[in-house]
């Protein structure tokens, strides 16, 4: 009847130090990706990708959006914050390296695993970062 | 000694209900849905190595109890989240574990011998074999 690719797009605010409300983000990118029927891998990667950019957000930075766009090839998740800004993103890639401070390791985060672990859910992931400005992550998930 | 009423361990996992027993546990919440099946099973403190390598459908067993132990469930799709020591969870973490149906049981054993327990009744780890699989000779990875 009408074949009009669907497409949607949804931005959520996160705030650094939140953590009673941290994950709130990832949690209605994942209820939106079932309601529209995304496949369950596909959701699944999303959701833990999403979950680790915004849990350096509200770990590492002050203020950050996440931005969900997706459509029937794929799922992209922007997670655009301003921060610190990453120095060395190479070094930061490197799974264990991790700056968090002891507070954020007794709360079972700060292993310096998210950021391998975002880069092996996606398809494509690219880093933007500019200290003292911010970072911007932008991940593509393709629908098999 | 055997009876009725003890849930017993199947070829495909076992149910929550079953782990709760086997950890001498209880319920805090989803007990309705204590009969799911489970799998696989990972004992970890460390949230973003949970979310490196547990498989959908597994127990989380830790020693955490902060809301984001239910997010990562909740990203992971696990079925269910074992806290040891008997470390209950604040209201909060409670209400939200509620809200997404997850079974949360407490265990009086510390991690380890919680673990312990559970892969002594069989229940392999994340990276092992789901006894599903094991029962079907597919391999895991
Ligand atoms: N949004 C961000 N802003 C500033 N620094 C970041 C951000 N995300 C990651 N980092 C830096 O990269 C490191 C590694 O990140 P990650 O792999 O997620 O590990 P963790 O968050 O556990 O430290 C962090 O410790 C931090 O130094
Ligand atoms: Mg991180």
């Amino acid at each position: 009847m009408n074949d009009t690719v669907a497409s949607l797009h949804f931005k959520f605010e996160v705030n650094g130090g939140d953590f009673a409300k941290a994950g709130d983000a990832s949690s209605r990118v994942k209820k939106i990706l079932q309601q529209i029927g995304a496949d369950q891998a596909i959701i699944r990667r999303v959701a833990i990708a999403c979950y680790e950019a915004e849990m350096n957000v509200v770990i590492h930075a002050r203020h950050g959006f996440v931005v969900l766009d997706a459509d029937l090839e794929k799922i992209i998740i922007v997670v655009d914050d301003e921060g610190p800004g990453i120095e060395d993103i190479e070094l930061a890639m490197t799974p264990g390296y991790s700056t968090a401070p002891d507070s954020v390791r007794e709360m079972g985060f700060g292993a310096g695993m998210g950021l391998p672990n975002m880069k092996s859910c996606s398809n494509e992931m690219e880093i933007h970062s500019r200290r003292d400005v911010g970072t911007t992550i932008r991940m593509v998930f393709e629908n098999a | 000694m055997e009876d009725s009423f003890v849930s017993k361990n199947t070829d495909h996992g076992v149910t929550l209900r079953r782990i709760c027993e086997i950890l001498d546990g209880h319920f805090v919440c989803g007990e309705e849905r204590a009969d799911q099946i489970i799998s696989n099973a990972c004992g970890c403190d460390l949230m973003s190595d949970v979310l490196a390598f547990t498989r959908p459908g597994s127990v989380l067993l830790t020693g955490l109890t902060n809301s984001q132990v239910v997010r990562t469930a909740e990203m992971l799709d696990l079925k269910g989240v074992v806290f040891v020591r008997d470390k209950h969870p604040d209201e909060h973490t409670l209400q939200m574990a509620k809200s997404i149906h997850l079974v949360v049981i407490l265990s009086p054993y510390p991690l380890y011998e919680s673990c312990g327990r559970l892969y002594a009744a069989g229940i392999p780890g994340c990276l092992e074999q789901s006894c599903d699989e094991r029962h079907s000779g597919i391999a895991s990875f």
